[in-house]
């Protein structure tokens, strides 16, 4: 495919108490089978979805925090995560899960897909975008 | 290059036009839709804050969710502006690309 557009997901709701963030994975697994330049974004109560411990025996409803790990293997590479939002929330960048991929472009290293953003550079993330799309 | 953004959310029930208009560039359109309508209100406690950003975007309000709403012209903040379902189009013509802000 030759005319790859810039994709962008963007996630602003917390993880259980709706549908929305696990749908929003769930599209992002589709859409990356389409080989676009594929960005997810995190802010407001969508920081939240990246928290480590996450733990949902006790409500009968899927843990799906492990997938955003698996995005790597997807050429899923790029998680820009806004300061803004978890300085709010009381979270700092140690809270959140660490997510890797392997870069092909150099040697396979391991590296962070995680970005932090703050709420200027987010807004130029989303302006740089072909398509956006909202959960 | 420039996006037009819509919301489709009270400010008073959820922080959907706060984080919107802080992410906009300058040059952006808002159009406020369905319960989003509410932002344009000239006298609530966002009216401040709406018209501050006016003065970098266009905001544009869904007239027939106004009505619908019962909130007359009057009531709303001079700075926006009234559109129809035509004038919607329009708009997603006009700019690059829709950011909808649920």
């Amino acid at each position: 495919m030759s005319d790859v557009k810039k994709f962008l997901y963007v996630n602003r709701k917390a993880p259980y108490g709706t549908i929305y963030a696990l749908e929003s994975l769930e599209v992002v697994l589709i859409g990356a089978a389409f080989e676009q330049d594929v960005s997810l974004a995190f802010l407001d109560d969508g920081v939240f979805q990246l928290t480590k411990g996450q733990n949902t025996d006790g409500i009968g409803i899927k843990n799906f925090s492990p997938t955003f790990r698996a995005l790597g293997d997807f050429e899923v590479t790029k998680l820009y995560v806004e300061k803004d939002s978890l300085e709010e929330r009381g979270l700092s960048p140690d809270d959140l899960q660490e997510i890797m991929y392997e870069d092909e472009d150099d040697d396979w290293e391991e590296k962070p897909s995680i970005r932090l953003v703050s709420r200027a550079e987010m807004a130029d993330v989303m302006a740089d975008q072909d398509v956006v799309l909202s959960f | 290059m420039s996006t037009l953004h819509t919301v489709n959310k009270s400010p008073f029930a959820t922080q959907t036009l706060m984080s919107c208009l802080n992410h906009c560039k300058d040059g952006d359109a808002v159009l406020m839709i369905e319960d989003g309508v509410y932002g344009a209100l000239a006298n609530s406690g966002m009216a401040d804050f709406v018209r501050a950003k006016s003065a970098s975007l266009a905001i544009y309000v869904m007239s027939p969710d106004t009505a619908a709403r019962g909130l007359a012209e009057d009531k709303l903040l001079g700075e926006v502006s009234g559109v129809d379902y035509a004038g919607f189009v329009d708009l997603v013509a006009k700019h690059d690309r829709t950011q909808s802000w649920l």
